[in-house]
């Protein structure tokens, strides 16, 4: 049995990831999420003394610690089954995806275990994010003092 | 000529006793009331995932043991694996058994190799009894191959879910009354450059059509009531199904293809494609199958047992998932 020829015969039959459906649902999940961080950030604006600016930080570390809380239950990887990339791209994906490896190693100790695994998942979303946005940095800094563009 | 792998065990040595247990999840199966116990906690009661699944394969076997009347001392020897990095759950588990061991790592198709091999002492009669199967533990096997349990990832419909269970047996001198081992075909590794590890049923899917085709060709005119595969799930098996429905094998005597994973959970959405796991064949075969045997539901079938021979670090370094496929014949006088 020639490989190529198999290759053919599973995409025939096996079932495809249902794209468009999916997106959709990946939309409504990641909506919901943000429109849930947007309120949050409300919350901050209008009840504690935030501005739309300060408000971020507060609002992010709360949509953390509430996809934590649902990780320790069970409950974030259901919604993930069901939204996709809706509600892993968004910063409650990012905490779900750091206590899920701390909660999983925790039988490993405290050090070698949580400490070492803890960013095993969310690890390359903090490298590649702090490189680009260097990278970026550097190409703007280069542009500015060329004197295309201002800061 | 290039070896078929099939060999004939004149000696009909028969498998006197199993014993199969599972974890909560897998009350729903339909074939649970086959099941001889069923845990209500997913860590078997202990601290770690790891230690569950070491005390799920010491119980399954201390179980196997009792039920077929004998004391752990009768045992010759434990031959049994599991799909944990060094097969530490096994190992540790025999450590508690003290009987001799020898693990055996074929992936899922651990529960057909583990019997093929007892066979073979069987047939030298250099052994009485021999303890074979194979276990595995939903969380210490996804953590290990896939993502952490907790972690949200979207799984593909082609995705299998990793059984929680174990299933071993005895295999002794033939008995009367007793199924019997008739004959094995060993398989071969075969390669068709799959590379996605949330699809392992089209990986092993050809696999499981070689060795099948090899022993179908060695056993003209046996009429079976049905050749079982291991965890290729709904979709391996469909593509297995093709597979046997384009060459003509189909043509031999037999018309019933079952698929152990893709009964195992019955039509539960939730468990994707189906049913995985070294426990998956071990629960099904030594149990409800075992006891429909025992039961004279059944005279002639062909289990075939199916394993993904990947691992982590070949899948992250780009390789392709190189497959294997074991079938044992059972017979029932």
């Amino acid at each position: 049995m020639d490989a190529e020829s198999y290759q053919k015969t599973v995409d025939q039959i096996a079932p495809k990831r249902p794209v468009l459906l999916n997106c959709m649902k990946a939309f409504l999940t990641g909506g919901i999420i943000c429109a849930i961080g947007q309120l949050v950030s409300f919350v901050f604006m209008y009840f504690f003394s935030f501005t739309e600016r300060t408000a971020s930080n507060p609002s992010v570390a709360t949509m953390v610690f509430l996809s934590m809380v649902l990780t320790g239950f069970g409950i974030y990887k259901k919604i993930g089954q069901f939204g996709g990339a809706g509600s892993a791209v968004p910063v409650t994906g990012f905490g779900n995806a750091v206590i899920s490896a701390a909660i999983e190693h925790k039988s490993e100790g405290f050090i070698l275990g949580v400490g070492v695994n803890m960013f095993k998942l969310a690890g390359p979303v903090i490298v590649y994010g702090v490189f680009s946005a260097f990278v970026v940095a550097l190409i703007k800094t280069i542009l500015v003092k060329m004197g295309v563009i201002s800061w | 000529m290039k070896k078929t792998g099939t060999y004939q065990f004149a000696s009909k040595p028969s498998i006197v006793s199993t014993a199969v247990s599972v974890g909560p999840l897998e009350k729903v199966s339909p074939f649970h009331p086959h099941f001889d116990f069923i845990y209500e906690d997913e860590r078997i009661g202990q601290e770690t995932n790891e230690k569950g699944h070491s005390q799920l394969i010491e119980d399954t076997c201390n179980m196997a043991v009792t039920k077929g009347g004998f004391q752990l001392q009768d045992i010759d020897l434990l031959l049994a694996g599991d799909l944990v990095n060094e097969m530490t759950p096994t190992n540790f588990a025999a450590r508690q058994l003290a009987t001799p061991f020898m693990g055996m790592f074929s992936a899922c198709a651990t529960s057909v190799s583990s019997l093929i091999t007892a066979s073979f002492f069987l047939e030298t009669k250099l052994m009485d009894k021999v303890m074979f199967g194979a276990a595995s533990q939903h969380n210490a096997v996804e953590r290990q191959f896939r993502y952490p349990i907790e972690y949200g990832a979207q799984k593909p419909p082609t995705g299998q879910w990793t059984v929680t269970g174990g299933g071993y047996g005895i295999l002794s001198h033939h008995q009367t009354g007793k199924p019997y081992v008739h004959s094995a075909t060993i398989g071969q590794v075969m390669d068709c450059e799959c590379t996605d590890p949330l699809d392992m049923g089209s990986a092993m899917a050809p696999a499981a059509f070689d060795t099948i085709q090899k022993h179908l060709a060695q056993n003209k005119g046996t009429s079976y009531d049905f050749v079982m595969t291991g965890d290729l799930g709904k979709n391996g098996f469909s593509i297995l199904q093709e597979l046997i429905k384009s060459s003509g094998v189909s043509s031999y005597l037999v018309d019933n293809y079952r698929d152990a994973g893709a009964e195992f959970y019955g039509n539960e959405e939730k468990f994707l494609s189906g049913a995985s796991g070294a426990g998956c064949s071990a629960t099904v075969y030594y149990g409800p199958i075992y006891a429909e045997l025992l039961a004279g539901k059944w005279k002639k079938i062909l289990l075939v047992a199916t394993g993904a021979l990947l691992s982590p670090l070949s899948f992250q370094q780009g390789e392709t998932i190189p497959c294997i496929a074991h079938a044992v014949e059972l017979s029932m006088e």
